[in-house]
């Protein structure tokens, strides 16, 4: 049959088993809005206040399903303020493809007006990426993209369409939503080699990441720890893939890790990687990173290995295939001089000091689990409220801790949150966590969570300060608190009821209890200002390049 | 400038003859600091394939990492490093200040390195060789003395035997 470029455009979406896609409509992608408006019925569209909101809510869409995320923008303009939010994406392997309309195929290049060479200033943070040049080319290409987009090493890929494609017209043949296939293969004789040495190991630690949730390898991994009694840590991406329960895990790893987890992997003789890239955050100085240790490494990416740190033997492959043949060649292990060494340590970990008048922000986290309930999707922006949550967050379920982990997006918690309430229903209980910080950069999205009548609760610690950069100057620039107190005098209340949503003001335990009680009732969005000291730290801290000797343990102690 | 240091290698890419591919490669090195010394690029037998042949200089460690940074990126079919004994080629063009009485020294250095000259006028005339990259160096020393106006290399262009 033949359709336009916008039929086809719709028509592929559907094929491949997409409903929802975000976006924000302009001059260049006219067309394929005026298609989306005929098929409501069949794909649904979320317009959010900005570019970058929507494709943080492809993200948090897809971090949330494990789903490809969909996001559309106009060009030029439309098409930058999606980069930050591929860049986030790529940096944590999100599955995302993301497509924007430009100027007609005569007019590229010559400087037309919302002209960007959009497929050039996403280069270096895309799997891949296209400019669609002839109709003809339009379908394969879009399958093609969600295709890479979801295949080994997940991550965003954009297709830019061109205004006149969009409405040119060719033969349109139906497929099959694209399957992407698990690579069933890996190196069975590297395996056997790991194999052997995490069976002589005599203190043996597993330090996993990301690619443990993405390959839904949880099951694969509990059952090699408990086999061979083997202790874990793990990354901020994987939070959530062990029980706090479990005995054998040893919370966060790195610069805000756990004393235990840092200890643990310095004093390993033997560390197997799992699904992780050594990022500066967790080998914080990689020349002396498990340096103890033979390292063994599982990735789906062979450019992981040795890219930071040397390892000692590797198996590429899908951590749930590889990590499945890995237990059934462990000996079953006890390593409880080991594990009691570890205890040891735990028991020398940082504790914060809990207060029943002033909001602490462990406490406020202790309390949002208490009253939410074990089934809530967290979603962070970025700095001290984000390693909080990772460290005092409970019962948190894979891929119900949604953070911008690599790239550090502040700004990025809204559009992800309302992304992730939108792909799981409205019943889904999403909660955002944000600083006075992050939460300036993107709160318009609260329009969207308005518009769409979006149950999702913000909870807002203020200490009225950038504090993760405020906490480093106070440690490494002997108080020099240069553009981190910005003096805002933002009422979050009055700002919330402005934009539809309702607002509350916390400065004690109590009232925060009662407020986010309140907020549980509410059909739509709520913010809860928490008001925090400026001098609450995250501890444990090691400064960046710096090794366990260094731990920040207790505040007032110098870096 | 590239750490003269290390050994050269010199790596094939295949890629997939789309718009844009040499620009993917580039920023990827660009990106991830990987010093490009020369580069050249050219239709396969295979209209759809592209060779691109990369040489550096650089510690086992990174060429590592570039050989598999590059096979990640999706228009790569092939990314090898070709062997010591492979067939490695460049060609220069020259061009020198000459007049009757350095012309026949000239013809000389020509003779003995089989370059030809192609173009010949009162002030000047253009060798060109063809080579491996070692006589290429070694044919420039020769010119130490002399008015060096213009020189093109062209890059190293290798096959496996």
């Amino acid at each position: 049959m033949k359709l336009n470029g916008s039929q086809i455009f719709v028509e592929v979406l559907a094929e491949q088993g997409v409903d929802t896609l975000f976006g924000y409509p302009g001059g260049a992608v006219l067309n394929l809005y005026d298609e989306l408006y005929r098929n409501q019925d069949r794909i649904h569209h979320y317009m959010t206040a900005h570019e970058q909101g929507a494709c943080h809510a492809a993200d948090g869409y897809a971090r949330a399903t494990g789903k490809t995320g969909v996001v559309l923008a106009t060009s030029g303009p439309g098409a930058t303020n999606l980069v930050t939010g591929i860049a986030t994406a790529f940096m944590d392997s999100v599955p995302l493809v993301a497509f924007t309309g430009n100027v007609g195929t005569g007019g590229l290049g010559k400087d037309s007006f919302q002209e960007a060479y959009i497929e050039g200033i996403t280069m270096p943070i895309t799997k891949h990426n296209y400019t669609v040049r002839h109709i003809e080319d339009l379908a394969e290409i879009m399958r093609e993209a969600f295709r890479i987009a979801q295949t080994g090493r997940k991550g965003p890929v954009l297709v830019d369409i061109p205004k006149d494609i969009s409405a040119a017209v060719c033969e349109f043949t139906p497929r099959q939503k694209v399957v992407p296939e698990v690579n069933q293969n890996f190196d069975t004789g590297a395996l056997m080699k790991c194999a052997e040495v995490l069976n002589e190991a005599e203190r043996p630690i597993i330090y996993f990441g990301g690619g443990v949730v993405s390959a839904d390898a949880a099951d694969e991994l509990r059952l090699i720890m408990e086999k061979a009694d083997i202790p874990a840590t793990w990354t901020l991406m994987a939070k959530g893939v062990l029980e706090d329960e479990d005995p054998l895990n040893l919370g966060l790893i790195g610069m805000h890790g756990s004393f235990a987890s840092n200890k643990a992997i310095d004093g390993a003789d033997v560390v197997l990687a799992v699904g992780t890239r050594f990022s500066d955050r967790v080998a914080l100085n990689p020349a002396k990173f498990a340096r103890r240790a033979k390292i063994i490494q599982i990735d789906i990416d062979a450019s992981e290995v040795d890219k930071n740190v040397s390892v000692d033997c590797s198996v590429i492959g899908d951590a749930k295939i590889v990590l499945g043949a890995l237990a059934g060649m462990l000996n079953d292990a006890d390593h409880s001089e080991w594990r009691e060494t570890i205890q040891q340590w735990q028991d020398m970990d940082f504790v914060p000091g809990d207060s029943e008048t002033e909001l602490k922000p462990h406490q406020i986290l202790e309390t949002i689990c208490d009253l939410a309930g074990d089934d809530t999707v967290y979603v962070t922006d970025v700095g001290q409220h984000q390693m909080w949550a990772a460290q005092y967050l409970t019962h948190v379920k894979p891929r119900h801790f949604l953070t911008s982990g690599g790239l550090g997006t502040m700004g990025y918690g809204y559009g992800a949150a309302i992304g992730a309430q939108i792909a799981l229903g409205r019943q889904q209980r999403v909660v955002h966590l944000t600083g006075d910080g992050s939460f300036h950069m993107n709160l318009n999205e609260g329009v969207t969570a308005v518009s769409y009548d979006l149950p999702v609760i913000t909870v807002i610690f203020n200490n009225q300060v950038l504090g993760m950069v405020r906490q480093w100057q106070t440690l490494l620039y002997e108080k020099r608190y240069s553009s981190t107190d910005p003096h805002r005098r933002t009422d979050y209340v009055k700002l919330a009821e402005g934009f539809g949503a309702k607002g509350y003001h916390c400065e004690t335990p109590a009232e925060f209890r009662k407020a986010f009680l309140d907020a549980l009732d509410n059909e739509g969005p709520s913010w809860i200002e928490c008001v925090i000291d400026k001098d609450e730290k995250v501890l444990p801290m090691i400064p960046a390049g710096a090794t366990i000797e260094d731990i920040i343990l207790a505040d007032g102690m110098e870096a | 400038m590239a750490e003269k240091t290390y050994p050269r290698s010199v790596i094939s890419i295949l890629v997939e003859n789309h718009y844009g591919v040499l620009a993917r490669i580039a920023s990827m090195f660009n990106r991830r600091s990987f010093n490009i010394d020369s580069i050249a690029a050219s239709e396969t037998i295979d209209p759809g394939i592209t060779r691109i042949t990369i040489t550096v200089h650089c510690d086992q460690n990174t060429l590592k990492q570039m050989l598999l940074q590059t096979e990640r990126l999706e228009e790569v079919r092939k990314v090898f490093l070709l062997s010591t004994n492979s067939l490695q080629r460049e060609l220069l063009l020259i061009k020198i200040a000459c007049d009757s009485s350095n012309l026949p020294a000239l013809r000389d250095i020509a003779g003995v390195y089989k370059a030809k000259i192609i173009d010949l006028s009162p002030e000047s005339l253009v060798m060109e060789l063809t080579g491996k990259p070692e006589k290429i160096d070694g044919f420039l020393k020769m010119f130490g003395n002399y008015n060096v106006l213009e020189m093109c290399r062209t890059g190293i262009t290798a096959l496996d035997r």
